[in-house]
């Protein structure tokens, strides 16, 4: 690899998904002030359901709406960041930025800092009535039958770099693509321009490979005896070094566990790619199938190779509506024939349900590589499992036809068959996705700075 | 050397990973070392994914090769039940499915035995010291 022209850009991921874990941030801001330079802190902690629910909360609560773990993810590490000049980038105002961005404004006063500078992303929100005639150009009359709870276009790096380059310390976004978050640092900071193709696709791989978290640095890997991952408790998160080129090298924070090496970077890399020559994201079609990895040094691996192509015209959108209730319910057998006791009482929970359609699980015989339809149960002969978790499942738009699914695993306790223990039911409202691409030019994304409180 | 094969599972040969998207999902397949890979290439075959996940009825299943990362990334349409937001199974995502590739069986010649991972796997240092001829 050549080197680079000027010092690298470090980039240290803290959060791979809503939930993740929150003391992760203090290792990588520890490292990325240890090792100096120009440095950003990204957490990505939107999923495709995630918003959705950040939506729901918002009716509820018009303050509410962004990430619930974002006090606990961001406060321990804000004035260290700030003291050191490491600007923060992150999806973490959900369905709400701003509310997020005030939060955080309260969050540096009571921790003694100056006013931060935070600028919040927005445009990305189609759920409102003005957008409702686009989102039913593409979608059709579907869009007016459904309870919608979010529509939200995956917008790119361009508004968070031009946040950036306006001095933001922080910016506060909500449905950016994950990689965004460290294309448009990386944009900012080298002044690449928005058509730089080949430079955007690099810094796309290296967010790709950043936007889980651990999942890079052997989390979400460890195998025993196959893939042995030193001190999983304790994996560290990412940092990717990238070159002006947009070249990365990927590593982690210091003094943790888990490991970087060609294995773990390779899993990552395909993680969710479908074709391998086109990765599409609002920012460019990346290309990947003449990429290399190289070991270049303990936890530390190169990517090289990695190609761009222009961006697409049109926009994913995805929008979240209502879908009616899941209505689940668990009952366990164990001992001799535990493993028939468990099927017999499936027969009887399909024909007391005739109006359901019964997802059957037998836990600890056969459950999560079967399919909803039962082919792979239908055609697997009963076995001589001993301990046997019967999990039965299904969705009904009308939530008293839902519930009787419960009522009839319970009832399982006096009429089912012998020595059944254990029941739990539970029924939760279902959200489902429609996706869809929407014209570019139709999602205008902005940014603007929150005005100073004081 | 030797015509002799044995069957092993994939695992043996190689690691993987599931992601998803909607109702499709993918999982990629590295191979543990590069002399691995041709064997992958042959018999991990579109029409041979498509057979071992039958049951998940696939629409669709593309093979894209990846020699440069002694990889390859397959992409299965429909096989999640309608995918997180629909799927009835506890697994809605798919995660467990790279591991239902990864027990695929795989034809390998005996000589190329001590390439697998596992058991009486020679790792690249001991190779130096312990040649192997393919």
């Amino acid at each position: 690899m050549t080197p680079p022209a000027s010092p690298a850009l470090l980039i240290g991921c803290a959060a791979g998904f809503s939930g993740d874990r929150v003391d992760a941030a203090g290792a990588v801001v520890d490292t990325l002030i240890r090792r100096g330079g120009p440095a950003f802190l990204i957490f990505e902690t939107l999923a495709e359901r995630t918003l959705a629910l950040a939506q729901l909360r918002r009716r509820a609560d018009p303050q509410a709406g962004f990430e619930p773990l974002l006090d606990d993810m961001l406060r321990p590490v804000l004035a260290r960041c700030m003291r050191h000049g490491i600007r923060i980038v992150s999806n973490f105002g959900a369905a709400n930025p701003l509310a997020a961005a005030q939060h955080i404004r309260t969050m540096a006063q009571e921790l003694g800092l100056p006013a931060p500078r935070i600028a919040v992303v927005s445009g990305d929100d189609l759920s409102g009535q003005g957008q409702r005639a686009l989102l039913r150009a593409q979608l059709g009359a579907a869009v007016d039958d459904i309870h919608m709870v979010s529509a939200n276009a995956y917008i790119g790096a361009e508004a968070i770099a031009a946040a950036l380059d306006a001095g933001a310390q922080i910016v506060v976004a909500g449905r950016v693509a994950d990689p965004s978050l460290t294309v448009g640092p990386a944009m900012s900071h080298f002044g690449w321009r928005a058509d730089d193709w080949d430079r955007l696709a690099r810094a796309t791989m290296a967010g790709h490979l950043l936007e889980c978290g651990a999942q890079v640095c052997g989390g979400y890997f460890a195998d025993p005896g196959y893939k042995d991952v030193p001190d999983l408790h304790d994996v560290g998160y990412p940092i990717a070094e990238i070159g002006s080129e947009g070249d990365c090298v990927i590593g982690k924070a210091d003094g943790t566990g888990g490991c970087v090496n060609l294995a773990s970077v390779t899993e990552q890399l395909l993680y969710e790619v479908h074709d391998p020559a086109a990765y599409l994201t609002p920012d460019v079609v990346a290309d990947i199938s003449e990429a290399q990895l190289t070991q270049l040094a303990p936890d530390r691996v190169g990517l090289r190779g990695v190609r761009g192509h222009a961006r697409p015209g049109n926009l994913k959108v995805n929008v979240c509506h209502e879908g009616g209730w899941l209505a689940e319910g668990e009952i366990s057998y164990a001992g001799p024939r535990a493993e028939a006791r468990a099927r017999l009482a499936a027969d009887v929970l399909r024909r007391r349900l005739p109006d359901l359609q019964l997802r059957v699980d037998l836990i600890g015989a056969l459950s999560v590589m079967a399919d909803d339809g039962g082919a792979l149960l239908a055609t697997t002969p009963g076995g001589d499992a001993r301990d046997v978790r019967l999990r039965v499942a299904a969705t009904h738009a009308n939530r008293g036809a839902a519930e009787r699914l419960g009522r009839e695993v319970t009832a399982l306790y006096c009429c089912g068959p012998a020595g059944g223990g254990g029941v739990r039911t539970t029924l939760t409202s279902r959200l489902n996705t429609l996706s869809c691409l929407v014209p570019r030019e139709a999602v205008p994304a902005s940014f603007e700075m929150l005005e100073d409180a004081s | 050397m030797t015509s002799a094969v044995i069957t092993v599972p994939l695992y043996r040969l190689a690691h993987g990973r599931t992601g998803d998207k909607g109702n499709r999902s993918n999982i990629s397949v590295i191979a543990w070392d590069a002399a691995l890979y041709p064997l992958l290439a042959a018999q991990l075959t579109e029409e041979a994914v498509a057979a071992h996940f039958s049951h998940r009825r696939p629409s669709h299943v593309q093979r894209y090769l990846l020699p440069g990362l002694q990889a390859m990334n397959f992409v299965l349409d429909g096989v999640l039940d309608g995918g997180v937001n629909d799927a009835l199974n506890l697994d809605t995502h798919g995660k467990a499915l790279s591991y239902w590739l990864l027990d695929m069986p795989v034809a390998v010649p005996v000589a190329m035995t001590p390439l697998l991972r596992g058991p009486n796997w020679i790792s690249p240092q001991d190779r130096a010291t312990r040649p192997i001829t393919i």
